[in-house]
C-alpha cells in the first residue's frame, strides 16, 4: 500500500480526503452510500460531477496535480516541479510500482543490460539532474579518478564510440534524487483505472488501491493530470504469437524483453543454434551476450541473424540525409539523430503537421543500433569463423521438428529457406497500439483525446493532451504514448526532461508553480550539488 | 548542446562577451608588452570583438558543413579545434593591420595567450556550466532569446 503521504491516512479514517487544492471542495463527497465502486452512470458519462462520484460512495482526495504511471516519466516531471518550488503536498504519483526505475531496470536487465553494463544514452542526459551538469562522464571520471571518460566525450563519436553511462550509475543517481525530492512521500500505490473530466473544471482520476477498504476505488480530484504510463505493451510478430499460442511453447521462442536467461544457461551445457530476429539495439545486446558467452565459456553456439529490412550501406534520400549502415544494420549513436533533442531537427519537427510530420518520422526513424567497435570486432570474427550468419527475409511459418528444433520457413529474395534453431529470440520490440492501455483507451473513448499522425496520443507543443481540456484543468502526457508529436525523442531520458520542462513552463503560465529562471536555476543546482531538499 | 544556426551565433556572442570579456579583463595586465595598460586593454578587447564578428561568418561555414552529418550535430572536439583556423585568421589580420583601432603592436605571445585562454574558457563553459543558469538553452539549439 501507499507510503506515508497525507493522502493515504484517510483510507483508514474517513471516506473524504482533503488536501490543499485550488479545486473547490465538494461537501459530503464519498458519503453517498454507494458501494465505493464505479457505477453504470460513471462508466458511461464523459463528464462527471462531484455528486455522481459521491453517490457512488467513492472517497475523494483533493490534490492539484497527479501524475499517473510512476515510472521514469512521472519521476522526471515531479523532479522538475519540485525544483520549480512545488511542495510535496500538492502532488501525488499514482503508480503500481515501488520506485520509478523499477520497470526500466527490469527491461534493461532482461534485455542484457545488467547494472555494470552501459545503457544507450548520452553523457548529459541525466534523469536525476535536470541540468545535465556535471555529466555522467565527469561524474564517472571523478568517482573512479580516471581521465578516460573525459577523453571519450572529447573525441566521440569520430575517434571513439559515444560515451554512455553504466546502468548501475544511473540507478544510484536516481535513488539519491528520489530521496532528495521526497518522492516516496508523493507516491500512492494502486492501479489507475481511468481519468475523466469533471464538470466545473479539472479531472477525476480513479485509483484502485491494493487493499482498498471500505470503498473499492478512490477518486483523485485534481486540476492537472499528467500521464506517463510508458509503453502500452509489447507485441509479438504474428507468426511468433501463433507459434507460442499453438504450441504453448515459451521455452524455445522467447522475447528479448522477457526473462530468458534459460537460453544462455542451456547453451552453456549443450551447443546449439540461436536465431535472432530484429536489427535494433536489443538484437545487438543479445548478440553481444551470445558472443561474450561463446568466448568466455569456449562454447560453439551458432548464431543466425534474420533481418526483415537488410541495410547494406549508407542510406537516405540525399547526401544531406544519409545514415550509415552495413551488414544488415542501420547505424546511429542513439535512437534518433542527436539534433532531435535540441538542434535543427527539433526546430524543424516543431513546425511540421500531419502527413509531413509522419514522413519525417519515417525518414529519421526505423530500427537502428549504434556502431560500436567491440561489437564490430566480435561480429567480424563470427563471420570469419562461420558461426555468425546473416539473412534477410520474412518468416512465413514456424513449427517444431521431431528433434525439438524450431523450424522457421523464411521467404528471402533468393527464394524460400528454412532455418532450424534451438532457440528463437525475438528482438523486434514491436509496440502495441495505445488503445491496448486501459487508461489511454478510456481517454480516447470518453475524454476527447485524439491520435497524432503516427497513431499515438496527440499532444500540443506543451505536451497538453489535445481535446481533453477541462478548463481550468489540463491533462499532459509524455513518454512513449506520445511518439509522433512535435518533438520526436519522447521515449528517452532527455526527451522526458524536455517534456517535463515544457509542462513545468506551461504550469508556470497557469500559475501552478514558478518559472525556473537563471537565478532560481543556479540556486536549485547548488541545492542539488549539496544534496539538500529543493 | 546541438546547435542551430541562430543558436550558434547567439551562444558565441554571449559567451565571448561574458566569459571572454571576464578572462580578457583579468589577464590583460599580465600579457607581455610594454604599452600603457589602457592601450593593452583596448587592443585586447578589439581582438575579442574581432573573434566575435568574424565568428558569425565562421558559424555560417560550420553550419553548412554540419549539413553533411546525418545527426546534424557538432561534436565537442570540433568546437575546440575550430579555434585553430579562427586564431590563425585573426593573427594574419592583426599582422597586416586589418583590424581597425589597434594601437601599438600586439606581440605573438600576447595574442596567443589571450586567444587560447579565451577560447578554452568559452569552450569549457559551453560544454557544461552554461546549462546551470540556462536550462532551456541546450533544448533550443543554443538560443538564449
Amino acid at each position: 500500500m501507499a507510503t506515508d503521504g497525507s493522502a493515504d491516512r484517510p483510507h483508514e479514517e474517513a471516506p473524504t480526503i482533503v488536501a490543499r487544492s485550488p479545486v473547490q471542495q465538494a461537501g459530503g463527497s464519498g458519503n453517498g452510500g454507494g458501494g465505493g465502486d464505479l457505477t453504470e452512470e460513471l462508466l458511461t458519462s464523459e463528464w462527471w460531477t462531484d455528486a455522481m462520484v459521491a453517490a457512488a460512495g467513492i472517497p475523494l482526495v483533493d490534490v492539484p496535480f497527479v501524475t499517473v504511471g510512476g515510472g521514469m516519466g512521472s519521476f522526471v516531471t515531479v523532479d522538475y516541479l519540485r525544483v520549480a518550488g512545488v511542495p510535496i503536498d500538492r502532488m501525488r504519483v499514482l503508480s503500481d510500482i515501488d520506485f520509478p526505475w523499477q520497470t526500466y531496470e527490469y527491461l534493461t536487465r532482461v534485455s542484457q543490460i545488467p547494472r555494470p553494463e552501459r545503457i544507450r544514452s548520452d553523457s548529459a542526459s541525466r534523469p536525476d539532474n535536470l541540468w545535465g551538469f556535471p555529466s555522467y562522464a565527469v561524474a564517472e571520471a571523478a568517482r573512479n579518478k580516471t581521465l578516460a571518460p573525459l577523453w571519450q566525450v572529447l573525441v566521440e563519436p569520430i575517434w571513439a564510440d559515444y560515451y554512455t553511462p553504466r546502468a548501475g550509475m544511473v540507478f544510484e543517481g536516481l535513488e539519491r534524487e528520489s530521496k532528495r525530492i521526497s518522492y516516496s512521500d508523493m507516491l500512492v500505490k494502486g492501479q489507475v483505472r481511468m481519468v475523466r473530466r469533471r464538470q466545473g473544471g479539472g479531472y477525476f482520476t480513479i485509483l484502485t488501491p491494493p487493499d482498498a477498504k471500505p470503498a473499492r476505488r478512490v477518486a483523485y480530484r485534481s486540476q492537472f493530470v499528467h500521464l506517463a504510463v510508458g509503453y502500452p505493451g509489447l507485441k509479438f510478430l504474428p507468426e511468433l504469437q501463433a507459434f507460442r499460442t499453438e504450441n504453448q511453447d515459451f521455452y524455445h521462442v522467447v522475447s528479448a524483453y522477457e526473462d530468458h536467461e534459460h537460453v544462455y544457461d542451456r547453451l552453456r551445457v549443450k551447443p546449439g543454434v540461436v536465431l535472432i530476429r530484429g536489427g535494433g539495439i536489443v538484437s545487438s545486446r543479445v548478440l553481444q551476450r551470445l558472443m561474450d558467452d561463446r568466448a568466455k565459456y569456449h562454447l560453439s553456439t551458432d548464431i543466425v541473424h534474420l533481418f526483415r529490412t537488410y541495410i547494406s550501406s549508407s542510406h537516405g534520400p540525399n547526401q544531406w540525409m544519409r545514415r550509415k549502415g552495413g551488414n544488415g544494420f542501420a547505424y546511429q549513436g542513439f535512437n534518433y539523430p542527436k539534433s532531435v533533442w535540441g538542434g535543427q531537427l527539433k526546430a524543424k519537427m516543431r513546425r511540421l503537421e500531419g502527413e509531413q510530420r509522419a514522413t519525417e518520422y519515417k525518414l529519421m526513424g526505423g530500427t537502428n543500433t549504434p556502431w560500436r567497435r567491440s561489437w564490430q570486432r566480435q561480429m567480424n570474427q563470427g563471420r570469419g569463423e562461420g558461426w555468425y550468419r546473416v539473412m534477410a527475409g520474412t518468416v512465413e511459418e514456424m513449427k517444431v521438428r521431431d528433434d525439438g528444433m524450431v523450424i522457421s520457413m523464411v521467404k528471402t529474395g533468393q527464394g524460400p529457406a528454412e532455418i532450424a534453431a534451438d532457440f528463437v529470440i525475438d528482438c523486434t520490440g514491436l509496440e502495441a497500439d495505445v488503445s491496448e492501455h486501459r487508461v489511454l483507451a478510456d481517454l480516447l473513448e470518453h475524454s476527447g483525446a485524439g491520435r497524432n499522425p503516427v497513431g499515438r496520443l496527440d499532444v500540443e507543443r506543451t505536451f497538453e493532451l489535445r481535446g481533453a481540456g477541462s478548463t481550468p484543468g489540463v491533462i499532459y502526457a509524455s513518454g512513449a504514448g506520445t511518439l509522433g508529436g512535435y518533438f520526436p525523442g519522447v521515449d528517452t531520458f532527455l526527451g522526458l526532461q524536455i517534456a517535463a520542462q515544457e509542462i513545468t513552463d506551461d504550469l508556470a503560465r497557469r500559475g501552478f508553480c514558478r518559472k525556473i529562471g537563471p537565478g532560481r536555476s543556479v540556486q536549485q543546482w547548488l541545492r542539488w550539488a549539496t544534496n539538500r531538499q529543493p | 548542446m546541438v546547435p542551430t544556426l541562430n543558436g550558434r551565433i547567439q551562444t558565441r556572442i554571449f559567451l565571448l562577451a561574458v566569459v571572454g570579456g571576464l578572462i580578457t579583463l583579468i589577464i590583460v595586465p599580465f600579457l607581455p608588452g610594454s604599452a600603457p595598460l589602457g592601450d593593452k586593454y583596448r587592443d585586447g578587447f578589439l581582438v575579442l570583438a574581432s573573434v566575435a564578428v568574424l565568428g558569425v561568418f565562421w558559424e555560417l561555414l560550420y553550419h553548412l558543413l554540419m549539413q553533411w552529418r546525418w545527426e546534424k550535430d557538432w561534436p565537442t572536439l570540433f568546437g575546440l579545434i575550430e579555434g585553430i583556423p579562427e586564431g590563425a585568421l585573426i593573427w594574419i589580420l592583426l599582422s597586416v593591420g586589418a583590424i581597425p583601432g589597434i594601437v601599438g603592436h600586439v606581440s605573438g605571445a600576447a595574442f596567443l595567450i589571450q586567444f587560447i585562454l579565451v577560447w578554452l574558457g568559452v569552450w569549457l563553459v559551453a560544454n557544461g556550466p552554461m546549462r546551470v543558469p540556462f536550462i532551456r538553452w541546450r533544448f533550443q539549439g543554443g538560443r538564449l532569446v
